[in-house]
């Protein structure tokens, strides 16, 4: 997955959120449509353009208190308008790591 | 063992503190994320995929029970229950909060341990043999000068703000178990013809995107000469290198761009207008570095001990003493490595519980030292023979007695994108599969030594380049594939490994990997033929074809 860090020109092709980590825990976070932050992607915004996409962005980096990095994901709507992550990196974010650990996570 | 003094201590102390205000004006919002940024990364601490990441130092590889025992602490109080030990002597902790970080740093500074030096664009800390002071026909003990380095370098300002990030490693043993000649600056340990102690000393090794082996641009500087010598090494790079590109700004890139003799010209003139500076060590300076690393009181021990002789009779006891005992410079003694790369485990992690309880063993077996390595496994520096069977039954009840270093499945990973923000692949699951393909110890036997690297991107945390068979994570469009590198070595005679050909899908990984070996396996012209050895001899082709003829 191409690091989002690299991510510099904001052109979105399907349904987005903006994501970041929390400040005090570094936690995966979703920014709201109530201006906040959530941990449940369910909670999070749900763009569709490119415009939308840039003002949600520009929203969550004014919020430089509350999380850290944010950047624009992409993810699907399923049936129902369940939002799921929409690569792997984000899927890893959302559920954690793939593997198993000696200790439970 | 290294005994800091009250310098030391006082600036680690300090360190806590500063960095513990840094924290709260951070959590308060009085410093943006972009002022804190560089802060937080003076104290080992990144932002990653789920979590803060934190990577403290072990220097040179040296570690007490009671440094472990805190590392078990920090894991069980701060993190969750378990340790990453990387390719650079330092452990990282993967799921640790910012507001806790200060605390978690006052609990290791209070063993002497700190975060210094292990991120950021600085000096980074200074890596050496882990069998060092130990290992048979030794110069001698190369954490003298890793220490001195240490001391000359931590917080100095002109190696603070470098154009990139800076790795020295130091050996003093003729096979390089520091890897060398992939540092920035890569220091040999020997004596010249009158018997005076110095280094071969070369530059510009690294990996990543530009991969380069260092090349010597000094055979001998004078031990007393080290630190003026890296100075002006450092001073040409300040000079020259770049600030402009984030991916040309390491010194191999410099190094490449002169040429390694107009570089080594540079470097002798600004030496030789240094002088006899204030840098040139004395003898009492080293001395008193010396003098505050500790060595056991080890007994007089026979070679042959009873026990050893009878524990000879279990093919499980000497299937593991074979593969991770090896010679100690005292007789009656051992070097042990314990395997963190079980069949199935992440390689090179550790749990709270593996990591107290090794603390205890160290302390009844190997006078309270433990030693870590850069291919992410343990050693214990100092177990007399006749411990060896209880110590092996005590290491397998904890799952540390793995018999396969150096085989087939002691693999090193980076943490690939199950944690690193800069990952494009997984390493982890891909090392996971292989454990488990190769999980017969005989199979692993009959291979011999090869050593796999992967690493989840360019960047090369897993050294891939120089495995014996390389994997490289990349992605291609929105997939998981792997390049396939073979013939890399990381020792005396590293260099990188060639290509075999086009990625493939992560599925495929490990049915590659098996392909290779059985190639191998048909290919070697006796059983004592090591893999690398087999590459040289007869290239990639017969391995491509192998790989991909029917694919």
């Amino acid at each position: 997955m191409t690091s989002p860090l690299e991510q510099k020109k904001i052109k979105i092709t399907g349904p987005s959120v903006v994501t970041a980590n929390r400040t005090w825990d570094g936690a995966v976070v979703y920014r709201t449509a109530q201006k906040g932050w959530s941990t449940e992607l369910a909670d999070s915004a749900v763009v569709s353009t490119s415009d939308d996409a840039r003002a949600l962005l520009a929203e969550a980096n004014a919020d430089d208190v509350g999380a850290v990095g944010p950047y624009i994901a992409p993810v699907e709507l399923k049936d129902g308008g369940k939002v799921k992550p929409g690569n792997l990196r984000e899927q890893i974010r959302a559920k954690g790591v793939t593997i198993d650990l000696q200790v439970p996570a | 063992m290294y005994a800091y003094d009250e310098l030391d201590r006082t600036l680690i102390n300090e360190r806590v503190s500063e960095f513990r205000d840094q924290v709260k004006r951070r959590l308060s919002g009085e410093l943006t994320e972009d002022e804190f940024k560089i802060l937080r990364l003076q104290n080992g601490v990144y932002l990653q995929l789920h979590a803060y990441m934190f990577r403290v130092a072990i220097p040179y590889g040296t570690l007490s029970s009671k440094q472990l025992r805190r590392f078990a602490h920090v894991a069980r109080r701060y993190d969750r229950g378990y340790g990453h030990f990387t390719t650079r002597q330092n452990i990282q902790f993967n799921w640790i909060k910012l507001a806790e970080l200060p605390d978690a740093l006052a609990d290791l500074a209070e063993v002497g341990i700190h975060a210094m030096q292990t991120s950021g664009n600085n000096m980074r800390n200074v890596t050496s043999d882990q069998w060092a002071g130990v290992a048979p026909g030794e110069i001698e003990d190369p954490r003298i000068w890793s220490e001195l380095i240490r001391q000359h370098t931590t917080l100095h300002p002109e190696f603070s703000f470098l154009p990139r990030k800076f790795k020295i490693a130091i050996t003093a043993s003729e096979h390089d178990r520091a890897a060398i000649k992939i540092h920035d600056i890569g220091l040999r340990l020997h004596k010249n013809a009158d018997g005076e102690t110095g280094f071969e000393v070369l530059v510009g090794g690294g990996l990543g995107r530009t991969p380069f082996i260092a090349k010597t641009i000094k055979p001998f500087v004078h031990g007393r000469d080290v630190l003026s010598y890296i100075e002006a090494i450092l001073r040409v790079y300040n000079q020259y290198g770049r600030r402009d590109n984030i991916y040309k700004a390491r010194i191999k890139i410099l190094v490449h761009e002169l040429g390694i003799e107009k570089f080594a010209k540079e470097v002798d003139e600004e030496w030789k207008q240094m002088g006899d500076s204030e840098l040139r060590l004395d003898h009492a300076a080293i001395e008193e570095v010396r003098s505050r690393f500790s060595y056991p009181p080890y007994e007089k021990l026979p070679h042959m001990p009873d026990e050893l002789k009878q524990a000879a009779h279990d093919p499980l006891f000497e299937r593991w003493r074979k593969n991770s005992v090896a010679p100690h410079k005292v007789q009656g003694y051992s070097i042990v490595t314990l395997s963190l790369k079980p069949v199935g485990g992440p390689p090179g992690d550790a749990t709270a519980e593996q990591m107290d309880a090794l603390a205890d063993l160290a302390d009844k077996y190997s006078f309270g030292e433990i030693r870590v390595g850069h291919e992410q496994n343990l050693a214990l520096p100092h177990v007399a023979k006749r411990d060896l069977p209880a110590l092996f039954k005590a290491l397998d009840r904890l799952g540390l007695a793995t018999p396969n270093v150096n085989l087939v499945t002691d693999i090193i990973a980076c943490p690939g994108l199950d944690y690193c923000s800069l990952a494009n692949a997984r390493s982890i699951p891909i090392a996971q599969e292989l454990t488990r393909r190769f999980a017969n110890h005989d199979t692993a036997d009959l291979i011999g030594r090869l050593h796999i690297n992967i690493s989840g991107c360019i960047n090369a945390c897993g050294h891939h380049h120089v495995g014996h068979i390389g994997i490289l994570g990349v992605e291609k469009n929105g997939e998981e594939f792997y390049q396939i590198t073979i013939g890399g070595r990381a020792d005396e005679n590293a260099q990188m490994g060639t290509l075999i050909g086009p990625a493939v899908p992560y599925a495929e990984v490990a049915d590659v990997i098996e392909d290779i070996v059985e190639a191998y396996l048909a290919l070697r012209d006796r059983p004592e033929e090591l893999f690398v050895d087999t590459v040289k001899r007869l290239g990639v082709e017969p391995f491509r074809e192998r790989v991909y003829a029917t694919r």
